[in-house]
């Protein structure tokens, strides 16, 4: 029946070797085998985006990748943001600077989704940025101010002034 | 949730694949995009003993034009028709299924052949390749054939796929001059199910519809082809009142069930409704 295999994958830069069921899901892997629980996991039927991570660049939900899927792949996590001088990364920079989180449940998710839409689409419109984020769910419904902190992002990325970090309040 | 133990091999070539298909018959099923597969062995729907993940076989991921066919590799990720130019220029009725397929995320995985291979009436593409009558090439260890997709689907998650058998291609036949086609469906909330979605890719020539496809989503037990409602239009001189008439026969004509999106006389109600904006975003398309 089934086997244990071992597989090589290179998480936030760092070759990891791991002996994995088949069965093991990708969020798995990360949080109890790398011990990394940045990533989250929130409805665990890829509705809410929680355990969002970037498989060879792109933004996929974790809980519904096998690990085994990810050998001898690229997989970048929230611990792996932060710029090379530890200084913190434009997308979480703007999130702090934007009030764009309450509970943070959502945010490192939050945070993956959206450094794959700036990297595709580096200046995104208000609706783009809600549309490429609605596989994201944040249930204290911070929604407007992530929006306004992907902005701010997409801002700083591109060397242009920064928009006002007032909080939004509905 | 975790999946029922399983095991697993990600061979490199197809007739690697086909072979360890043929090895384990009905105990395996064919990894793609994985986002119907995976999330049902999760729920225990499905305990397949053995996958063969198709991911690392090179060649099944293309969108091409080529004698007379749009053809579109089986491991096409959605998210590779939002982004190719030609798609959205040429071929607009599938942004408007990819768009509302799931989430960003799901489309980065998901994959055509896999949407169409489910066999759920629930999936979206199914409809767009019903209005577009698109060949769909199921490839064995005997070589590849070609099923036209009015033949494809049999039944609830049952399609002309057979054991040991990989669907690898889907082959459009490229429009005539003066078409144009449109997708949309209802759905209560991004990543749902459509409550109904209707696809229609019509031609124009001189004023008169030379061609019609109209395929519903959800609405049936498995994907349909609204027959008469084409009827009505081929042929004729596209008027309001045909268009009335369309979409009452594929409101009278699909078999929707009562669930938490809606009863069937709203879903009935809705398919007319679709229809007939469908039609006009398709003759607005026309080009």
């Amino acid at each position: 029946m089934q086997m244990e295999k071992e597989i090589t994958v290179t998480i936030n830069g760092e070759a990891k070797k791991a002996k994995v069921e088949p069965r093991l899901l990708l969020v798995h892997l990360i949080r109890e085998d790398f011990n990394m629980t940045g990533t989250h996991i929130g409805c665990d039927t890829t509705h809410c985006g929680a355990c969002t991570v970037l498989l060879d660049g792109k933004s996929v939900k974790s809980c519904t990748i096998l690990a085994i899927q990810a050998d001898g792949k690229k997989v970048s996590t929230v611990e792996g943001l932060l710029n090379a001088d530890g200084t913190l990364a434009a997308i979480q920079e703007a999130f702090k600077e934007n009030h764009a989180l309450h509970c943070g449940f959502c945010t490192p998710g939050m945070m993956m989704r959206a450094t794959e839409l700036l990297q595709k689409n580096p200046n995104p419109s208000e609706d783009e940025i809600r549309w490429g984020i609605s596989g994201n769910l944040c249930r204290c419904t911070g929604y407007n101010n992530i929006v306004k902190a992907i902005q701010y992002a997409s801002a700083k990325i591109r060397g242009e002034a920064l928009p006002s970090t007032e909080p939004i309040f509905v | 949730m975790i999946p029922a133990a399983f095991d697993y091999a990600a061979p490199a070539t197809l007739n690697e694949a086909l072979a360890l298909l043929k090895k384990h018959g009905d105990e395996a099923k064919v990894l793609a995009g994985g986002h119907s597969l995976i999330p049902m062995m999760k729920l225990r729907f499905a305990s397949p003993g053995y996958l063969v993940d198709i991911n690392n076989i090179p060649g099944l991921s293309y969108i091409k034009e080529e004698g007379g066919f749009l053809k579109v590799g089986a491991l096409t990720r959605e998210v590779m028709l939002e982004d190719s130019e030609m798609i959205h220029t040429k071929y607009p009725i599938f942004i408007d299924a990819s768009k509302l397929i799931a989430d960003a995320q799901v489309r980065n995985m998901g994959t055509i052949g896999g949407n169409i291979a489910h066999g759920d009436a629930a999936n979206d593409h199914p409809a767009v390749m019903l209005a577009l009558r698109a060949e769909v090439v199921i490839t064995g260890e005997g070589g590849a054939r070609t099923v036209p997709i009015d033949e494809f689907f049999f039944g609830f998650y049952s399609t002309a796929v057979q054991p040991g058998e990989i669907l690898t291609e889907i082959k459009i036949p490229i429009p005539a001059k003066g078409s144009g086609g449109a997708y949309h469906k209802l759905e209560r909330k991004v990543g749902d199910y459509a409550t109904a979605g209707v696809a229609v890719q019509l031609t124009i020539d001189k004023g008169t519809c030379t061609y019609i496809g109209i395929g519903l989503t959800n609405v049936n037990a498995i994907p349909l082809r609204a027959k008469r409602a084409e009827d009505v239009l081929k042929g004729n001189k596209i008027t309001d009142a045909l268009i009335e008439q369309a979409a009452q026969f594929a409101a009278e004509d699909c078999s929707p069930s009562t669930d938490l999106r809606g009863d069937i006389e709203y879903k009935k109600a809705l398919v007319k409704v679709l229809v007939k904006r469908m039609i006009h975003k398709a003759m607005d398309r026309v080009k």
